[in-house]
């Protein structure tokens, strides 16, 4: 009976405006997925074979896998990406916040213009810094270092556009609130004011992460040194001068999704859980 | 405990005049509540005694010593915000207790004085729980928990009660009055609410466009209103207020024309000839009669038509159209009166206000 209802329910619940939206979200998802299907069917491909289209290798093999963590220096990278994309988005998230919070809150001349110099940063193109920045670095001598692959990336225009915006939202009257109570402006932004804005952190953090993860231009340009290669720039190096070897390429592509896939799993649940303006208005 | 003083103190933003000339004794122990229409620069001086906002000009003295320069954490006050400011991601414990752990008191005393605020508010159940999870009213109470519970100088509040429904704002009256004859702390309570401001105060400061009215205590302001502003703005109804023009005065009768050229004549002598006056009457003073008596000693008697009835109970508010506008009279409900009848409104002449048209000033004072 009660099922039966359901099925009426569900049944009237269908009109074509949702039927036209579900259907594109799936030809969406399928142009999304099918790339990274084939990524990973590679990966277990042998090499004859990685050329043949086929969803399903015919002998499955873990050999490209053996070959990628044992003979090739991916686990080098693989801590060299994620120590620089961590260190990287710690400062971020410190950083873009204090500046972001400081913009939005506190009233002083020429906040303005910081904050449009700031955010004219965004339209300056990663390419055009590039020299500047080798410069910079062969100067104080952070080629094939770690400080020199993430310095570029330790502060962001738009993380503190991102963050001002977050905390411009937080009443006053919460920071007034406590500064009354007692506590010094540092410890109102990090014991009040952030806590607030974890959805907006966990975006942050979830973005520059990727990014810094992703990141292959300026890396590759930083770093002679095969030992300091970070995962894009130890990926390019396996396309050898004659042939490349996808399948190879595939296994450690797939290798470096997984931590990716962990920091999203991780953090998406802040961004969701929004606790924001829980505590104000009756 | 502590008193509170405010000399000359001015507050401008930009052009905007928010407070002007603002002077005040505040003694030890008193509950003193600043009402006026709002944007008339209420909040503007509680967030000066705060700290939150800075001085323009002149000064404010807590306990005697200058604060224009203290930093808000170090005058001693403690303030409730009209939308609570409850820390959203922190329990009610934390809420309450966040203040006193900036002082870095001991974790027992902390523990201790969290207990007796919670106790005092009856929070005890709620302690744990985030302020999403409170209703108003608990809210309210945490609010009020973490002014208590730091034990200040002075207490500030700013519209704590407007953001709850008439019933709980009543009994949250009550609560807070009693709460003042508990703790005894001086208090400095900022609302729009006249009956709010009547009920709590020891002394009620009446604000208009950054300016203050009247000071005095509910009864004062209430019985010997400054200025028309004042009178109209406490009591509810709001007085009635009707147009008249001297046309003799001698040296104990004065005759004076009203719009539809009725004279009445008064036993006073405060006027000039040709002055405008306005004449006030509260609602509460003025009967509303259905049977034509003759003319009472010392009293007018106006001729109207009921508009409206409005009952409240043992009380009913009944609005008239008569000669000098609408005048509303506030009866005792076992009248028969029915909208649309005739009626004779009858006006003691010692329950009339009389304001000079020009100044506005009460000429009775
Ligand atoms: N930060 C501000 N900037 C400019 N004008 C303000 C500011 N705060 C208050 N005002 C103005 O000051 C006047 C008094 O405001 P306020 O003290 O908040 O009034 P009230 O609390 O009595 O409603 C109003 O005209 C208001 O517009
Ligand atoms: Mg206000």
């Amino acid at each position: 009976m009660s099922s039966n209802v359901h099925m009426i329910e569900r049944l009237e619940k269908i009109n074509p405006k949702k039927v036209i939206i579900w259907t594109l979200l799936f030809i969406g998802s399928i142009i999304m997925v099918t790339p990274i299907i084939f990524m990973v069917s590679m990966s277990f491909k042998t090499g004859q074979e990685v050329y043949i289209f086929s969803l399903f290798p015919e002998k499955a093999t873990f050999d490209n896998y053996l070959f990628v963590l044992k003979e090739s220096k991916f686990l080098y990278w693989g801590l060299n990406s994620l120590w620089v994309a961590t260190f990287s988005t710690l400062s971020v998230l410190f950083f873009d916040s204090l500046v972001g919070y400081t913009l939005a809150k506190y009233n002083f001349r020429g906040r303005e213009i910081v904050f449009i110099a700031i955010l004219s940063t965004l339209m300056i193109p990663t390419e055009m810094l590039i020299i500047p920045w080798y410069m910079m670095s062969r100067e104080f001598g952070w080629i094939d270092t770690y400080w020199g692959i993430a310095f570029p990336g330790l502060m962001t225009g738009f993380g503190t556009f991102l963050m001002r915006q977050f905390f411009m939202s937080l009443p006053d009257e919460l920071i007034e609130a406590a500064r009354i109570d007692g506590w010094s402006e540092f410890a109102i932004w990090w014991k009040i004011a952030m806590p607030l804005v974890i959805p907006a952190l966990s975006a942050l953090a979830i973005f520059h992460f990727l990014g810094n993860w992703t990141a292959f231009l300026w890396p590759l340009i930083i770093t002679n040194d095969p030992d300091m290669y970070t995962i894009p720039v130890g990926l390019a190096s396996f396309n050898g001068e004659n042939e490349t070897n996808w399948e190879i390429v595939m296994t450690a592509s797939c290798l470096a999704t997984i931590p990716t896939l962990f920091v999203f799993i991780i953090l998406q649940k802040y961004i969701i859980k929004g606790i924001m303006l829980a505590g104000l208005k009756g | 405990m502590a008193n509170v003083q405010f000399e000359n103190l001015f507050k401008n933003y930009g052009d905007v005049k928010a407070v002007e000339d603002f002077n005040l004794k505040i003694a030890d122990g008193e509950f003193i509540v600043l009402v006026g229409p709002s944007g008339c620069g209420k909040s503007t001086t509680l967030r000066m005694i705060a700290g939150l906002e800075d001085i323009t000009a002149g000064n404010i003295y807590i306990d005697d010593s200058l604060i224009n320069k203290v930093h808000p954490k170090d005058r001693d006050i403690a303030m409730v915000f009209q939308n609570y400011a409850l820390y959203p991601h922190l329990s009610v414990k934390d809420n309450i207790s966040f203040g006193l752990r900036a002082q870095k008191l001991p974790k027992m005393e902390v523990e201790n004085r969290v207990l007796e605020a919670s106790e005092t508010l009856g929070l005890q159940g709620l302690l744990s729980r985030r302020p999403g999870e409170l209703s108003g009213g608990q809210k309210q109470r945490v609010a009020m928990g973490r002014a208590i519970v730091r034990n200040p100088k002075v207490f500030l509040f700013d519209e704590p009660l407007s953001n709850l429904d008439a019933k709980l704002r009543h009994k949250m009256r009550a609560e807070m009055k009693k709460l003042h004859k508990q703790v005894g702390t001086t208090t400095i309570y900022v609302t729009h609410d006249q009956i709010e401001a009547m009920t709590l105060a020891d002394r009620i400061v009446i604000m208009k466009d950054g300016v203050i009215e009247q000071v005095g205590t509910p009864n004062e302001v209430y019985k010997k209103p400054n200025n028309i502003f004042v009178a109209s703005f406490i009591g509810t109804p709001a007085m009635n207020f009707f147009e008249g023009k001297v046309k003799s005065c001698s040296k104990s009768l004065t005759t004076i024309t009203l719009k539809d050229q009725k004279e009445i004549k008064l036993t006073s002598n405060i006027f000039e000839k040709d002055q405008d006056i306005i004449f006030g009457i509260r609602p509460e003073d003025i009967s509303v009669n259905l049977d034509k008596k003759g003319k009472m000693k010392d009293s007018i008697e106006i001729d109207a038509v009921i508009s409206v009835i409005e009952p409240m109970g043992h009380e009913t508010i009944v609005i008239c159209d008569s000669n000098y506008g609408e005048l509303t009279g506030k009866v005792e409900s076992s009248h028969t009166l029915k909208e649309n009848m005739n009626v004779k409104l009858i006006i003691k002449e010692e329950k009339i206000y009389q304001f000079d048209k020009m100044s506005e000033k009460n000429l009775l004072l």
